[in-house]
């Protein structure tokens, strides 16, 4: 029997073992290598993505638990790879493996959706369920307060436009 | 067509379309190796820069990227040099090519020191040759020409793009002895650039080993043996029946599960069970029992040897001695070992995936698999971190033995319990120091052991503060134990830095000394009046040591402890100054000050990173990691237990770096050495509690 879910805001049918997680399912199924393998028992968050606009970790989630659901993965979060976490995370140049950035990146869109306008405390807060092996958490903090800034210009400018239109 | 290697030589072949200039990034000792300029008509040549007549700079990059960032770093160096705009360059990974790379690898933080004269010669030869081309065309004298931004200008205002002078250009004779640029007219040296793979990693592209996929793949995982234990028999009857599993073959003690999913195999893999022969399989009773034999036993290896420390430390006034003792512990990168292998028919095999050594994998299956090396290709693909782990190809070996086994190609992945649990680690050592003082508080004597389970010598005989104290004996025990060890970022040195910098916290104590002055003093003699043979610079120890003294403000920071070290390794100098507070009864790190001198910093952004990423995971490993052994087999297996640090557990960090113009030095590994030190002095100076072993027990 087939699961049905929306993955990038595309439809898809997977007929596999619906209790295959869906981390395996987008990497082996739907070639979506974006996101990413750390421990497989959710802990160090490089397999986030989003599930139902929810930040979630994919590796100990079964497929059978998002059927019908919508999915967004590293790949999807933006269309030309600008979305302000994209923007900022470049423009600190936080990378240095790269191997956990897109969960990073997931966890941190998300957090920003919830909190446009976070505290010092709060990034530190909201990012530590990810771990970074190379340790660029500093960039990370960061980073997710440049994208706070970034995402509230947009804002202001898009809301200056509508007025002005 | 045959390249020398040690001469200058120019190939004209093919029609022109491009400007390639080959050099020898890796050739030659200190010299720049071989060049070649050439014409190629189009697609890969064997050349490393690339100008297309469109004026497109290519550089590729052939040292394995790992997050240490040298595929910006080398690329920076020669686009300096060429004179040409950052955002005109595209950097490309080489794989393997060992006819014209000898030393493509990952390790050791060489490969600046190693490549700089290469690098800035590649840029510099081609960009007279453009001056040259230009010259020519106008009929003017190269001498009145300059260059900006990746194009030639003439005297009377003539200008001519690298890209339209590339035919041209690569007819010319190569140079053999280009003018550089000065070093404040750097425009890219020095300065931060990002990192060049950016872009793909926050688009999440395929870029990693474990992404990989070839056509007619499989997938497969393996169960591997405790340490010591041989494999009696396996049962794989209810896992040969699920679905998607293609095969389950067994060599070298291990059983491989093969199947066309990632979950079928780990579904499978979990029904299979193994039986193995072992005896006297090592726990953490039989680790102490070595130490504790390696400590008394009258046949150390002795490395170095100063005056008579016997006779010195007898007559000494005061002694001090201290034994610091570290765990196992593994590189756990963040993506785990895995390795793609096609073994085919035609004798031909195709390598790809993550490792640092992909010319020792190369070499390995060759003997492995009786092939012809000329015929194994290797892919490099970007890894997720390394730590030294991918210095070892074990995982590249097996999935090259499996392929030949099932006859198809395979991706070998390991979960993060194999990862964790199959070896290779930091080796365990324990170290004994002694120091005698005179009566005025000097240091006259200066003794260490170490006892290392499997770790060859655990010492580094040569470092500071020997060179300052008359006498000397540094010893080593090595320990043979079935437990798989190998190079762990800032090999002996990532727990040697901290054990003895935190000895020399307690010997300036006892000395009633400041622990920087103490060190200044003995620099002072070393300067003077060197005992034996020194590796290391005097001045920069000093240099480090009073920037971090101020920048950090040392001892002037009311209400705050602090803890200094200093280390050198691998050709770089860092000193460290640690602040630590009192929280809820508990020590708190707060800030660390760093001081580096790496010689010229080629990237500030990535060499921030280097720094601060070090640091990070000296604190975090200090802290908390730690493996035991139980029957041969290693606990705790994954990261709710192997707990690495987080970004709620880190202290602010100033890197600082010196300004002197040297060629750069090492910088993946020295800021890791100094830090557990620093850390541990602040946490004394904050609670008057010593930590003796890793991880600290605060």
């Amino acid at each position: 029997m087939s699961i049905q879910l929306t993955i990038n805001k595309k439809k898809v049918s997977l007929d596999i073992d619906p209790n295959t997680p869906l981390l395996w399912a987008l990497r082996d199924h739907l070639s979506l290598k974006g996101t990413k393998y750390g421990c497989g028992i959710a802990q160090c968050g490089a397999c986030t993505v989003w599930v139902n606009g929810e930040a979630t970790r994919s590796c100990v989630l079964p497929l059978s638990a998002v059927a019908n659901a919508d999915v967004t993965t590293i790949e999807g979060l933006s269309e030309k790879g600008d979305h302000p976490v994209q923007v900022a995370w470049d423009q600190l140049d936080v990378p240095q493996c790269g191997y956990c950035q897109a969960g990073q990146i997931m966890t941190a869109a998300s957090f920003l959706k919830k909190n446009p306008k976070p505290s010092k405390t709060e990034i530190i807060d909201g990012m530590s369920g990810n771990i970074c092996r190379c340790g660029t958490y500093h960039r990370i903090q960061e980073a997710v307060k440049l994208a706070s800034e970034i995402a509230a210009k947009k804002k202001t400018s898009s809301t200056k436009k509508s007025a002005k239109a | 067509m045959k390249n020398s290697r040690r001469s200058f030589l120019q190939q004209t072949a093919l029609a022109t379309s491009a400007f390639c200039l080959g050099f020898d990034w890796f050739k030659a000792e200190g010299k720049a190796g071989a060049m070649v300029a050439s014409t190629v008509e189009a697609g890969r040549f064997n050349a490393y820069l690339e100008i297309s007549s469109l004026g497109k700079v290519i550089i590729y990059s052939p040292n394995p990227e790992i997050g240490q960032g040298i595929k910006t770093a080398f690329p920076v160096v020669v686009a300096e040099e060429l004179d040409v705009d950052w955002k005109d360059v595209e950097v490309r990974q080489a794989n393997l090519d060992t006819k014209n790379f000898d030393r493509q690898l990952t390790g050791g933080s060489g490969a600046l020191k190693h490549s700089w004269d290469r690098l800035r010669k590649a840029g510099a030869t081609a960009r007279q040759m453009f001056i040259q081309a230009a010259a020519q065309t106008w009929k003017v004298d190269p001498s009145a020409c300059k260059t900006a931004s990746g194009f030639v200008i003439g005297p009377a205002g003539q200008k001519a793009s690298y890209g339209s002078l590339a035919s041209l250009a690569a007819t010319l004779p190569v140079p053999t002895e280009p003018t550089y640029k000065n070093r404040k007219d750097y425009k890219i040296i020095g300065k931060r650039t990002k990192g060049v793979d950016n872009a793909n990693v926050v688009t999440g592209k395929p870029v990693f080993g474990l992404d990989i996929e070839k056509p007619g793949m499989v997938i497969a995982q393996i169960i591997r043996p405790p340490f010591g234990a041989t494999l009696k028999s396996f049962d794989a009857t209810d896992a040969l029946k699920m679905p998607g599993i293609i095969d389950v073959v067994s060599f070298k003690n291990k059983v491989a599960i093969v199947g066309q999913s990632t979950w079928q195999v780990m579904q499978a893999r979990a029904t299979v069970s193994c039986k193995y022969d072992g005896q006297n399989l090592e726990s953490e009773s039989t680790h102490k029992k070595w130490f504790d034999e390696g400590m008394v036993t009258e046949n150390a290896q002795v490395n170095r040897k100063d005056g008579d420390f016997k006779a010195a430390i007898a007559k000494a006034a005061k002694v001090v001695e201290a034994t610091y003792e570290c765990p196992f512990i593994s590189h756990s990168p963040m993506e785990p070992m895995n390795f793609f292998a096609d073994v085919r028919s035609d004798g031909s095999v195709l390598l790809a995936g993550p490792t640092q050594v992909p010319q020792s994998a190369q070499k390995a299956v060759a003997t492995l698999l009786n092939r012809d090396e000329k015929k194994i290709e290797v892919e490099l693909s970007k890894m997720g971190g390394g730590f030294g782990r991918r210095l070892n190809n074990d995982y590249a070996l097996e999935a090259a033995e499996l392929s030949s086994l099932i006859k198809k190609p395979v991706k070998v992945m390991w979960t993060r319990e194999d990862d964790m649990m199959g070896g290779i680690y930091r080796p365990a050592v324990r170290y004994h120091f002694k120091a005698g003082l005179d009566a005025a508080g000097n240091m006259i004597a200066f003794y260490l052991r170490g006892v290392g389970l499997n770790a060859g010598n655990s010492t580094r005989q040569d470092n500071f503060p020997v060179g300052a104290i008359e006498n000397v004996l540094i010893e080593s025990v090595n320990q043979v134990s079935s437990v798989t060890t190998g190079p762990w970022r800032a090999p002996i040195t990532n727990f040697l830095g901290y054990a003895e910098q935190a000895f020399l916290d307690e010997v300036a104590e006892a000395a009633g000394k400041d622990p920087i002055q103490m060190r200044l003093d003995w620099l002072a003699r070393v300067k003077s009046n060197p005992v034996g043979k020194i590796t290391y610079e005097p001045d920069r120890f000093i240099e480090v040591i009073k920037q971090a003294a101020e920048k950090s403000n040392w001892k002037k920071k009311p209400g705050v402890s602090q803890g200094f070290s200093v280390y050198y390794s691998h050709l770089s100098y860092v000193a460290q100054v640690a602040d630590a507070v009192m929280v809820n009864g508990k020590p708190k790190i707060t800030h660390i000050t760093a001081v580096t001198d790496c010689g010229e910093v080629v990237n500030l952004s990535g060499a921030e990173n280097q720094v601060k990423g070090a640091i990070i995971d000296g604190i975090g490993h200090a802290m908390f990691a730690k493996l035991r052994f139980n029957e041969g087999v290693a606990s705790p297996s994954n990261f709710n237990s192997y707990r690495l640090i987080r970004g709620n557990e880190i202290p602010t960090i100033d890197a600082h770096f010196v300004d002197n113009g040297i060629a750069p030095t090492g910088l993946g590994e020295p800021a890791l050495p100094p830090t557990g030190g620093s850390v541990a002095n602040a946490i004394y100076a904050a609670s008057k509690k010593r930590l003796y072993r890793q991880p600290f027990d605060i």
